[in-house]
């Protein structure tokens, strides 16, 4: 049963990351992740991590793909994109390269966990979960047939992220998320001003002449302000000004 | 019909393997920034079967609770990350990641 399931859902993984790849609209990637993301939740209840399972899919299918579809709509990115364009010389075959090397790594090891060639075999190399750390509870079969397990995994979990092992991590996330929800907020602030968006071509040699134009204007306008007794005007705002014309 | 076949940590360590690939692969070859995003969730997926794989295999519940970090670092990721591509695409529309090396929003 257990075999069956992981070849279903290992399927539903693979197409999805191909279609995250491979498809052209954006959009339609964003639902091929949605796929992937629902594979890996039921291999986590496979692997018995019920509560990574629901907290896979509340948090990753419910909040950051929706957040990468908002975006996509926001921005009206959803034109095709030409791949055929090769930036860096000979990419794809590194791509390639790549492909095969992680493969050959990827077998090594699962080799190596089973345990036939070398390597220590998973069970002796068990040791018991150090101070602060829990064990895994088994999955326990009552007499009725019953199991039990989900609400002892949640228990655990929640035991050990605050046992003394992960608190501070713990901590550490809570400032991590709140550094993120700042810096989101600081970065999609429009300015007051609104600047003109620079043209695609030359951006250095359109940046040089602002440069040269702005340098002189800013000085005959703190030599008037001077002269009229204003306060003088600070040079952000008259490159802005600059900008604008 | 049934499966005499016992999946072992190495199949999960073999998908996650072929996850990480697949996403590595799109990192490189696309160019839309979106696109490499959702890319870089995939790996990070491939690294969370992988941790929770082997915490069932040693009985530790550390693999579950480092999922759990990682996943609360990708949230923060993506964040900042779409923030950043909504102000550059703001400024330009027709930006590739190509053209954006000139880090000036």
């Amino acid at each position: 049963m257990e075999a069956v399931t992981f070849f279903i859902a290992a399927g539903v993984v693979l197409a999805g990351a191909c279609g995250v790849v491979f498809l052209k609209n954006p959009v339609h990637a964003a639902l091929s992740l949605v796929a992937t993301l629902f594979g890996i939740a039921i291999h986590f209840i496979n692997l018995e991590a019920y509560f990574l399972a629901a907290v896979q899919i509340i948090v990753y299918a419910g909040a950051i793909v929706i957040l990468f579809l908002f975006v996509i709509m926001l921005l009206g990115v959803d034109r095709a994109e030409n791949i055929r364009t090769e930036p860096i010389i000979g990419q794809r075959h590194l791509a390639l390269l790549a492909l095969v090397g992680f493969l050959v790594i990827g077998t090594l090891i699962g080799i190596a966990t089973a345990g036939e060639v070398t390597g220590v075999p998973p069970q002796e190399a068990t040791f018991l979960p150090s101070e602060g750390g829990l064990a895994i509870e088994q999955v326990t079969e009552l007499g009725d047939g019953t199991i039990v397990a989900p609400e002892e995994n949640i228990h655990d979990i929640g035991r050990s992220l605050f046992s003394t092992r992960y608190v501070f991590a713990l901590e550490l996330t809570a400032l991590l998320l709140t550094i993120a929800v700042v810096g989101a907020v600081v970065l999609s602030r429009r300015p007051k001003i609104e600047f003109e968006s620079i043209p695609e071509t030359e951006v250095s040699a359109f940046f040089q002449i602002e440069q040269s134009d702005q340098s002189s204007v800013v000085v005959e306008e703190v030599c008037e302000d001077e002269i009229a007794g204003h306060e003088p005007v600070t040079e952000p705002k008259s490159g802005s000004e600059m900008m604008d014309e | 019909m049934t499966f005499a076949l016992t999946i072992g940590p190495g199949y999960y360590l073999a998908l996650s393997a072929m996850l990480f690939v697949i996403g590595s692969i799109g990192l490189l070859v696309r160019r839309n920034p979106l696109i490499m995003f959702m890319c870089i969730e995939l790996m990070l997926n491939a690294a969370n079967l992988a941790f929770v794989s082997f915490g069932k295999d040693m009985g530790d519940l550390g693999g579950q609770v480092s999922v759990l970090f990682v996943l609360v670092v990708a949230a923060a990721e993506v964040v900042i990350g779409l923030a950043i591509v909504v102000a550059v695409m703001r400024r330009r529309p027709k930006a590739s990641v190509d053209e954006v090396s000139v880090l000036r929003g």
